[in-house]
């Protein structure tokens, strides 16, 4: 008791003076015979050494009410513990094997139950929306004609073409614009604009330039990619950190060296999502361009059979589309995991 | 004089937006060959930026760095240099990140394995040679780093706060183990550290910085042993170096 009156007075004016410390004041008259002096900043301190159980009390309530600037505020209002819900809804947490496959399950049956169901209410009208069994049918039909491989292999020539010969202009400069900040500067706002402007509006000049046949194609797919490709590349390369720039200089890489050894292959996961992305955009733009003037390929026979009023076909032709999308998808999807094994 | 580092009044300016600021001014020092010098201060006086300049990997706007009287153009394997990050290259095995100043220089095959093998040895990584840089610990990153830059054979190893991220344990851990390699390769190792305990068990020399502009505001030269164990951080006169520093680094942190 003595060693805090003489060590710790409280300083005179601070926030919990004795003019708010409410309290305490019922303290002081349970345990001291006296009521303290009006102004005796010390008297607060006193009487949080006494033993009883009502000093402890005080004591905790002296310090909440006298800590920084605390005693002005009412008690924080506290919120109920919010509701448990399944694990399937929590964010971010590994759900059951179970679970998981029973959801990829649905994600591709209740479309078709749907698809089904939709062919079955408008009545049998295969020339309207056909089932899935005729449309899966009508499939069978086009691949027994060799039809289906052959516009499939057209369409994939033409995507690796065009997405090819973007892929082989895009990365250079994609890496040129991350790496030298003179790239971007130079090329950015060019290809920024450049990027907006739908590919497809550019079919009929394409048609002019370069004819109906194959290069009109092929350029209509590259002009659809190679800008994104160009930008996404760009943005992946810029992310590297600049502490592994600067330690290869140390280690004695020349600018070179730099670029080969180690801004392109931490960038490579990096760009080859960037290629897996605008992927999906070629697939797209080879049935758009097909759509005009063809003689072979998927968009191809999907005009074609709607001239015939094949509808079942045009289904056929949609998931066979789908389906190869998908693949190229998850082939790109396993080479980039493969590349990047060492991202965590 | 050969074998020393000398920075002869350096200044460092840089463009913040409009303004002009004042990172460095006139640092003076000489690091003798060999020497283990620490360099403290708080915050925003310039310590990485010192280590930059004399990597090399920033100009001085004015005075000069030499090495061996020989004026620093840029960065070079004779500097080698130890990120708090690490920046060990996450798509390199420990052993290809300390061969990577190795595969630069006109070296057979089997030479560059040996000397990769003695690195990896002398810090302790032989058994986790073929592990990716993620299935690493913090403390372990840092000795892939430190051996990536002592496998150049630099005159100078450059440590910019290589211990600041790591637990306490680890910490203590590193701290002999860069002692250690200190007194077996006798390189001159200069480390920066906001840690003033680390810095006064770590060196021979510690300097202060000031901050805004940062300077040179004491040089201090530890009292202690060259053997020293972590018994030494209880010392009087490791504790009373260190309280000094300690108070120079707070008066020049309240100035800023």
């Amino acid at each position: 008791m003595s060693v805090l009156t003489e060590g710790g007075p409280e300083p005179a004016g601070s926030p919990g003076g004795p003019g708010t410390a409410g309290p305490l004041a019922a303290a002081d008259a349970a345990s001291r015979e006296s009521p303290p002096a009006a102004g005796d900043p010390s008297a607060a301190h006193l009487d949080l050494t006494g033993d009883t159980a009502a000093a402890d009390g005080a004591a905790v309530a002296v310090h909440a009410g006298t800590g920084a600037g605390a005693a002005a505020f009412a008690p924080l209002p506290r919120r109920q513990p919010p509701r448990r819900v399944p694990r399937v809804f929590a964010i971010r947490t590994p759900i059951p094997r179970p679970s998981r496959l029973a959801l990829t399950a649905l994600s591709v049956l209740v479309p078709l139950a749907l698809w089904q169901l939709l062919s079955t209410v408008i009545d049998g009208r295969p020339d309207y929306l056909p089932s899935p069994a005729q449309a899966w049918a009508a499939g069978l039909d086009l691949a027994r004609d060799g039809l289906l491989l052959g516009d499939t292999v057209a369409s994939i020539r033409r995507v690796l073409l065009g997405f090819g010969l973007a892929v082989a202009v895009s990365v250079p400069l994609g890496i040129a614009m991350g790496a030298f900040q003179a790239g971007r500067a130079a090329f950015e706002p060019v290809i920024g604009l450049l990027r907006y402007l739908p590919a497809s509006a550019f079919i009929p000049l394409l048609a002019l330039w370069l004819g109906i046949d194959e290069m009109s194609k092929v350029a209509l797919l590259f002009l659809g990619t190679v800008f994104f490709n160009t930008l996404m590349t760009a943005d992946a390369v810029r992310r590297i950190p600049g502490a592994l720039v600067d330690v290869s200089y140390t280690l004695g890489a020349r600018r070179g060296e730099v670029l080969r050894k180690v801004v392109i292959p931490h960038s490579l996961p990096g760009i080859l999502d960037a290629i897996r992305v605008n992927a999906a955009a070629a697939w797209n733009f080879v049935v758009v361009a097909e759509l005009f003037a063809a003689e072979e390929g998927l968009g191809y026979r999907i005009v074609r059979s709607q001239r015939f009023n094949q509808i079942d076909r045009i289904f056929a032709v949609l998931v066979v589309i789908a389906l190869i999308g998908l693949t190229i998808d998850i082939a790109l999807r396993l080479l980039r995991d493969r590349v990047g094994r060492w991202t965590s | 004089m050969t074998g020393t580092l000398c920075l002869k009044a350096v200044g460092k300016d840089f463009t913040r937006g409009w303004e002009q600021v004042r990172a460095l001014e006139d640092i003076d020092l000489e690091v003798a060959r060999g020497s283990f010098v620490c360099v403290v201060g708080a915050s925003g006086s310039g310590k990485s930026t010192l280590l930059s300049l004399i990597a090399g990997l920033s100009r001085p706007t004015t005075g000069e760095v030499l090495l061996d009287g020989v004026p620093v153009a840029g960065p070079g394997p004779d500097r080698g240099m130890v990120f708090q990050t690490g920046a060990v290259y996450p798509w390199r095995t420990v052993e290809r990140n300390v061969a990577f100043g190795l595969e630069l220089l006109p070296l057979s095959r089997g030479e560059r394995a040996a000397r990769v093998d003695h690195y990896l040895a002398a810090t302790g990584l032989t058994g986790l040679r073929h592990a990716l840089p993620r299935q690493l610990s913090g403390g372990q990153r840092q000795r892939v780093a430190i051996a990536r830059a002592l496998a150049c054979e630099p005159e100078v190893l450059l440590l910019d706060e290589p211990f600041g991220a790591l637990d306490v344990q680890t910490k203590e851990d590193m701290q002999l183990f860069i002692r250690r390699l200190w007194h077996e390769c006798g390189t001159t190792v200069i480390m920066v550290t906001h840690d003033v305990e680390e810095a006064v068990f770590l060196g021979q020399r510690v300097i202060t910085l000031a901050s805004n502009p940062g300077r040179v505001a004491a040089d201090v030269t530890v009292p202690l042993p060259g053997e020293r164990d972590l018994t030494v951080k209880r010392d009087a006169a490791f504790l009373g170096v260190r309280a000094e520093i300690e108070d120079l680094v707070r008066l020049y942190h309240h100035q800023a």
